[in-house]
């Protein structure tokens, strides 16, 4: 069949084969459309919504469209863009996504999209879903918190008697993917792999089958364009003989994005030039004594202390940077969010193995700072203005961000710098 | 599904033995039918009482006195709303709107309609029951009140019908020369999405297949419409004979009636009816016409979900999967039903052709207006004098139809459902018609006791609950938008917000599956453009400080422990 059309994909004339699938056309054209739940071998699922086009001006999934004469595809419009990022960032708010603790991260579609795309943040609030992580499967472990519904499982993998073997149940919020224990147990050593393979998140694992790939040899650790972010702020107002001034602090983190801060080596000294830093575990000053322009959050709030301290520095602060996974979204501390309370408390200090033998006190104190119920991230107690998201973040990364704010000035972020798995 | 529903009826709910069973009768996997019966919301997984009530949770039915009902039922039972007594003789649930709504409060017992209730009436009935009545001995019937309809000669729908009169016009006209007709009456599927009928029927017509389906979609889910189970009560013949014409037109030789499971109540009258369609000859092998054709017409029972009101859903569902909607590539009419060629038609679309055959095409475009000529069907309740159905002729302004409802000091009308448009004052001077306000059935009346924020609210619960959850701006953000509506009931939210949902509503419209998603936020968007002044008054002043976030009560949970744990030692 050798049915050529004609079609305009953002404003380009192309000739394609008649009916073929645009997300294909579109590739072998250099135009990119991103895709999750859409595979070749499959029939075009219309899941994900990510691939989203304006087809003849209307809205519909580049995935569902098969080429025809003389049709106008845009792509890459802002609007379409934005799209395309707020979907990826509504799945992250919607699901457990802690990158720094996933196995499949480096091989995980979404993530790349999200590195592509220099998400920083998420624009929703996280629902922090407490789903099930079902191990009772043969081989599997399904880590439904992960799961992004794409279907790819559901269509793909059946039982050599054509048998599902995953599900969708419930609807609405609380539609989620089940494994049939009978059918999966039917299932190939090689057919259990290839399931986990096209998980394009890490939901579907398969037991001890860690991914041991080295960094760098990742599907995705490949270097992709610079990200270009965008600066809301007018330019900082001092006097110019004066310094620049900074705090930071560290929540509920482990200071690391601190010693990340420092790994900019010498260029300290330089920085000291323009800088100077006033509340901060680097000068140990405990208390503000002046008016900060910018003030870096690492961490996020877990205690009343934390949101205490959190309160002041928006308070005492121009502009607050959030940096690291911890004071974006809750980061490794806020995985207790799916944990009751009092259960955290009794493994660390009594039932756990490294408590002492015969504790029996949960150390509670009017000088302690009381724990919340969940771990929160910075941006649902206060306004936070910037993001630098990494665990931890790269140094050039922060202090390209921090300088740029500073200075006003225009910058960007190599995909090196702000990859960080 | 019907396998489902016999385990359900008997038993009272699906265990999983019975899931075991039936998937290996039907050879799939156990967990792919779990999937199905978790999704249809009448499908119980734990016992739901010999006798279940379910109450209508929409936003009409609150207003009626909703809660004063189930505090009476609550009392009557001895359980609290979503239980079940300990004798599992009743349960006690929810439900989305019901379809009586110009009769609320209401509820279903094991799917036989009470209305008007009182807590009188509802100690009576359950003390009733308790004696060894059964439901349906003491069940209402629900009245069809039509209120309003033109004059007689511009009367299509609610006039006297003679049953077969009008299928003599098989024997006058071959397929095409209907399918003609009905093209030319522009008459448009009356769910809402107003498709041409005629050219939906051309396509099924053209595609050339061994087996072809007609279904009625008899799903009618959007809060506040009632008006296909008057149509159902009153002229059932006019549909069973519009089916038939459909049939004979596209060559269709089965036919289905994709029944809601809230109006189970008529399944019986329309299955006697059937019978004597088939014994009188106008239903089963060579039906009489220029050329004979077989076709006959089962029921299918839904099993509660407001999503299979899409055509693509709904074909899922009798498939007996989860009613998850297609994308939009290839069109049933195309490939529909087990993959054939298949018409899925309103009641009242189907009804209105054996009318439109009966007065000829030329005076039924008389009626109404251009783009939409005919009657209309409109099925109004909330805040007004006369509650029922009103059919009217297309192009009639707002303000009159306001009159003829009786409804004084309104403070909005939500116009075609919650997914329609949401008018205010502003709007009233526009005319009911497809040239400016399209309507599928719905229309509910709020004074202005009523609060604008506690609406949207029920109608944003109500997406939350409906989604099939196939796709995320759908599923997760009318979730999102949930929230922030609390944010504003709660005074929380700043403009901030305001712009938030304004950005997500656009981004989940653009970006959904199917015409839920793309219409779910419509309201809460027509009401921040036309009350911006009671959004306005919920605002706080802006600040840097989340006031959502509160400090007490993230710390409530740990006092509690430590509270409790410390107890002992003093």
């Amino acid at each position: 069949m050798n049915n050529k059309v004609k079609l305009t994909i953002d404003g380009k004339s192309i000739k394609a084969e008649a009916g073929k699938n645009l997300v294909d056309v579109a590739k072998e054209n250099k135009i990119f459309i991103p895709t999750l739940c859409y595979f070749k071998e499959l029939n075009p699922l219309g899941t994900c919504r990510i691939c989203t086009v304006k087809l003849n001006g209307k809205h519909t999934t580049g995935c569902t469209v098969k080429v025809s004469e003389g049709m106008n595809i845009e792509v890459n419009t802002p609007e379409l863009l934005d799209n395309r990022k707020a979907i990826i960032e509504m799945l992250y708010a919607e699901g457990n996504h802690f990158c720094p603790t996933c196995e499949k991260s480096g091989n995980c579609d979404m993530q790349n999209h999200a590195y592509d795309m220099g998400i920083t943040v998420t624009r929703y609030p996280h629902v922090f879903s407490d789903k099930i992580v079902d191990f009772t499967p043969k081989r599997m472990i399904m880590e439904t918190n992960r799961c992004i519904l794409c279907k790819r499982c559901v269509e793909e993998i059946k039982t050599r008697d054509g048998k599902d073997v995953f599900s969708f149940v419930e609807r609405g919020v609380r539609t989620r993917v089940h494994i049939d224990y009978e059918q999966e147990a039917k299932l190939s050593e090689a057919e259990a792999l290839h399931a986990m393979n096209i998980c394009p998140v890490g939901a579907i694992l398969i037991k001890g089958v860690a991914h041991e790939q080295p960094f760098g040899e990742r599907k995705y650790d490949v270097l992709g364009k610079d990200i270009i972010p965008s600066l809301k702020n007018g330019k900082i107002k001092k006097e110019d003989h004066e310094k620049f001034i900074v705090a930071t602090t560290s929540l509920a983190g482990c200071f690391g994005c601190h010693m990340s801060l420092l790994d900019i080596d010498t260029d300290l000294l330089d920085m000291l030039e323009i800088v100077e830093f006033n509340k901060s575990p680097f000068t140990d000053i405990k208390k503000f004594s002046k008016r900060c322009h910018i003030g870096l959050i690492e961490g996020g709030c877990a205690n009343t202390e934390n949101v205490h301290v959190l309160r002041e520095f928006r308070k005492k602060c121009d502009i607050l940077i959030g940096f690291g996974e911890c004071a974006i979204m809750g980061g490794i501390p806020a995985m207790r969010n799916f944990i009751s309370l009092k259960e955290c408390l009794e493994e660390s200090y009594l039932n756990g193995t490294t408590s002492e033998i015969g504790a029996d006190i949960i150390p509670a104190h009017e000088d302690l700072p009381k724990l919340l119920n969940n771990v929160y991230p910075c941006n649902e107690v206060v306004k936070i203005d910037y993001y630098i998201p990494g665990c931890p973040p790269n140094a050039e990364h922060i202090w390209k961000v921090v300088k740029s704010i500073l200075l006003g000035e225009k910058f960007s972020i190599t995909h090196d710098e702000f990859k960080y798995d | 599904m019907s396998v489902l529903w016999d385990v359900q009826r008997k038993k009272r709910f699906i265990s999983h033995d019975d899931m075991t069973k039936i998937s290996q009768e039907f050879n799939m996997s156990r967990m792919e039918l779990e999937g199905v019966v978790t999704f249809y919301h009448f499908y119980h997984r734990t016992d739901c009482g010999k006798y279940t009530i379910y109450i209508n949770e929409c936003v009409i039915s609150q207003y009626s006195g909703r809660n004063k009902i189930v505090e009476a039922f609550e009392e009557a039972i001895g359980v609290k709303m979503g239980h079940v007594t300990a004798d599992k003789m009743f349960g006690l649930f929810k439900s989305p709107c019901i379809g009586l709504s110009d009769q609320e409060p209401a509820c279903l017992i094991n799917f036989q309609p009470f209305t008007h209730l009182t807590p009188y009436k509802i100690k009576d009935i359950i003390s009733q029951i308790r004696n060894g009545k059964k439901a349906f001995e003491i069940c209402d019937t629900p009245k069809s009140v039509i209120q309003y309809k033109p004059s007689i000669d511009k009367t299509v729908f609610f006039k006297p019908y003679v049953p077969y009169a009008t299928l003599s016009f098989l024997e006058k006209y071959n397929p095409e020369e209907i399918i003609e007709k009905i093209k030319k009456s522009k008459l448009a599927g009356r769910g809402g999405a107003f498709f041409p009928t005629g050219l939906k029927w051309q396509f099924c017509h053209n595609n050339k297949a061994d087996q072809k389906y007609i279904i009625c979609n008899a799903d009618e889910g959007e809060p506040g419409t009632f008006k296909d189970r008057v149509l159902l009560e009153e002229h059932p013949e006019l549909l069973i004979e519009g089916m038939i014409f459909a049939a004979y037109s596209v060559g269709a030789s089965i036919g289905a009636i994709y029944l809601r499971a809230e109006y189970r109540y008529l399944k019986q009258k329309l299955e006697k009816l059937l019978s004597k369609y088939r014994e009188d000859g106008k239903l089963g092998k060579e039906i009489l016409a220029k050329i004979p054709f077989d076709f006959d017409i089962y029921i299918h029972l839904g099993a509660g979900a407001y999503i299979c009101g899409e055509e693509t859903a709904l074909i899922h569902s009798m498939e007996g999967k989860r009613g998850e909607p297609s994308t939009k590539e290839v069109f049933p009419v195309e490939k529909g039903f087990n993959d054939k060629p298949t018409v899925v038609n309103n009641v009242e679309t189907l009804c209105a052709v054996p009318r439109i055959l009966e007065m000829g095409v030329d005076s039924w475009l008389a009626l109404g207006t251009d783009k939409t000529p005919g009657t209309k069907l409109l099925s109004v309740s909330g805040d007004c004098e006369k509650k029922g159905i009103y059919e009217i002729e297309w192009g009639m302004n707002m303000r009159e139809f306001i009159n003829l409802t009786g409804a004084k000091d309104i403070k909005m009308i939500q116009f075609s459902g919650p997914s329609g448009e949401l008018l205010s004052e502003i709007d009233f001077d526009r005319n009911i018609s497809g040239e400016d306000l399209q309507c599928g059935g719905s229309v509910m009346i709020f004074d202005n006791k009523r609060d604008l924020l506690h609406i949207l609210k029920n109608y944003s619960n109500f997406f939350v609950e409906e989604s099939c959850g196939i796709c995320v701006p759908c599923r997760t953000g009318n979730f999102l938008l949930n929230k922030k509506i609390n944010k504003l009931i709660l005074g929380h939210a700043e403009e901030k917000d305001l712009a938030d949902i304004k950005e997500w509503s656009k981004i989940i419209k653009t970006t959904s599956r199917c015409g839920l998603g793309q219409s779910s936020s419509n309201s809460l968007n027509d009401a921040m453009k036309k009350f911006p002044e009671i959004f306005k008054q919920r605002l706080s002043e802006n600040t840097d400080f989340n006031k959502a976030f509160n400090l007490e009560k993230a710390i409530e949970e740990y006092d509690n422990i430590i509270n409790d744990l410390s107890t002992p030692y003093e």
